[in-house]
């Protein structure tokens, strides 16, 4: 197997996801996100199976009254951008390849669960803080937003403080 | 001028189509900076890998600094840039829970995005666990929305906080940051580990 190309120089990278976000300013007048994409897609999926249901729940209401069609959505776009992004940069690097990555201490099965539980809680937490990591924290610290730097203080506050707890899992 | 869309230079169309060309920026970078490792993602608060502090910050900065420079030159007009209101108290509830789905899971959203568009079976999993947990928020939503929408504070800038002007704000990051950088690159000597070999995934 012909061995990957090696990562960005990250300060470079930096630079280059910074120029990005000063695109999508100068464009769209907006930030990057992730989070609300697929809250997009699960609302219109789930008004698409059970109209009756979205049409009688307050979320739904609230969110469908605001929204043209739920998937002609700017971070939908953006994240079906992403994908392919994703997908071009680990071609051209030679790292197309189906794998679970995970500590050297734990199974595959734990990594997995792990994976799908902390996916639940980022997926919950980016609905109550408004925005996940790219939204709300790094889109709202580059406009000097108050909420950004307390929600990102909040993530990599958190996240450090339960490091050394669940150490098994990464080292 | 900018921004295009605010200015209908660009139609409501056009502006979905760039949000496809960001995205392919954004997931481009993302990738060739190894946002799609766990690892490499995980080792940020372990020390043994700290590219999650840089690119973050550095991008935070070049982007911060970038738009006060444009607003100077009179080629974006900062009013119509769109800024996250604060909810205070769900700003800081969700962080933390997001902070706890982080170390756990590994993945942010966008990063598990991008992961899985590369074969990461985890990412893929993490991304079934975000798809359950923002259900479980809208089903819930009358649970929580008391906290979803308490303290209010309108969008308030850091800077309007402190008391200072937006550039001066911006340079005292910057700085903070190279400190913080200093502190990466001695953490990534210190807590350097022999099974994990930057570069190898």
């Amino acid at each position: 197997m012909k061995e990957a190309k090696k990562y960005m120089n990250p300060y470079l990278g930096g630079v280059l996801l910074g120029l990005v976000l000063i695109v999508a300013f100068w464009v769209s007048g907006r930030g990057l996100g992730a989070s609300g994409a697929p809250k997009a897609a699960l609302v219109a999926g789930i008004n698409a199976i059970a109209p009756s249901h979205t049409a009688n729940t307050a979320f739904y209401q609230e969110y469908l009254g605001g929204h043209a069609h739920p998937l002609k959505s700017w971070l939908v776009f953006e994240m079906l951008g992403v994908l392919v992004g994703g997908f071009l940069s680990g071609a051209v690097a030679g790292r197309l390849k189906f794998k679970v990555e995970k500590g050297p201490n734990v199974t595959s099965k734990v990594r997995i669960i792990f994976a799908v539980f902390g996916g639940i809680l980022f997926g919950f937490g980016s609905q109550l803080g408004r925005g996940c990591t790219s939204g709300s924290a790094l889109t709202g610290m580059a406009v000097l937003s108050a909420g950004g730097f307390i929600t990102m203080a909040a993530i990599f506050g958190t996240a450090f403080g339960m490091a050394y707890f669940v150490r098994k899992l990464w080292l | 001028m900018g921004p295009l869309i605010v200015n209908e230079i660009i139609s409501s169309n056009t502006n979905l189509l760039i949000a496809f060309f960001i995205g392919i920026g954004f997931g481009f970078v993302l990738e060739a900076n190894g946002f799609s490792s766990s690892r490499r993602l995980a080792g940020m608060f372990y020390g043994y890998d700290t590219t999650v502090l840089k690119v973050f910050f550095t991008a935070a900065i070049t982007a911060g600094i970038g738009l006060l420079f444009l607003s100077l030159f009179g080629w974006i007009d900062l009013s119509f840039i769109y800024i996250n209101p604060t909810f205070l108290w769900s700003a800081i509830g969700g962080g933390v829970i997001m902070g706890a789905g982080f170390i756990l899971g590994g993945y942010c959203p966008g990063t598990s995005f991008c992961a899985a568009a590369i074969g990461k079976l985890d990412a893929l999993a993490f991304i079934g666990g975000i798809l359950i947990g923002i259900v479980i928020f809208m089903e819930g939503y009358p649970l929580w929305e008391g906290f979803f929408k308490a303290k209010y504070m309108g969008s308030p800038l850091l800077s309007d906080w402190l008391n200072m002007s937006r550039g001066l704000l911006a340079f005292l990051i910057a700085i903070v940051a190279i400190g913080m950088f200093w502190v990466g690159e001695w953490a990534e000597k210190k807590f350097a580990r022999d099974d994990y070999e930057i570069n190898q995934h």
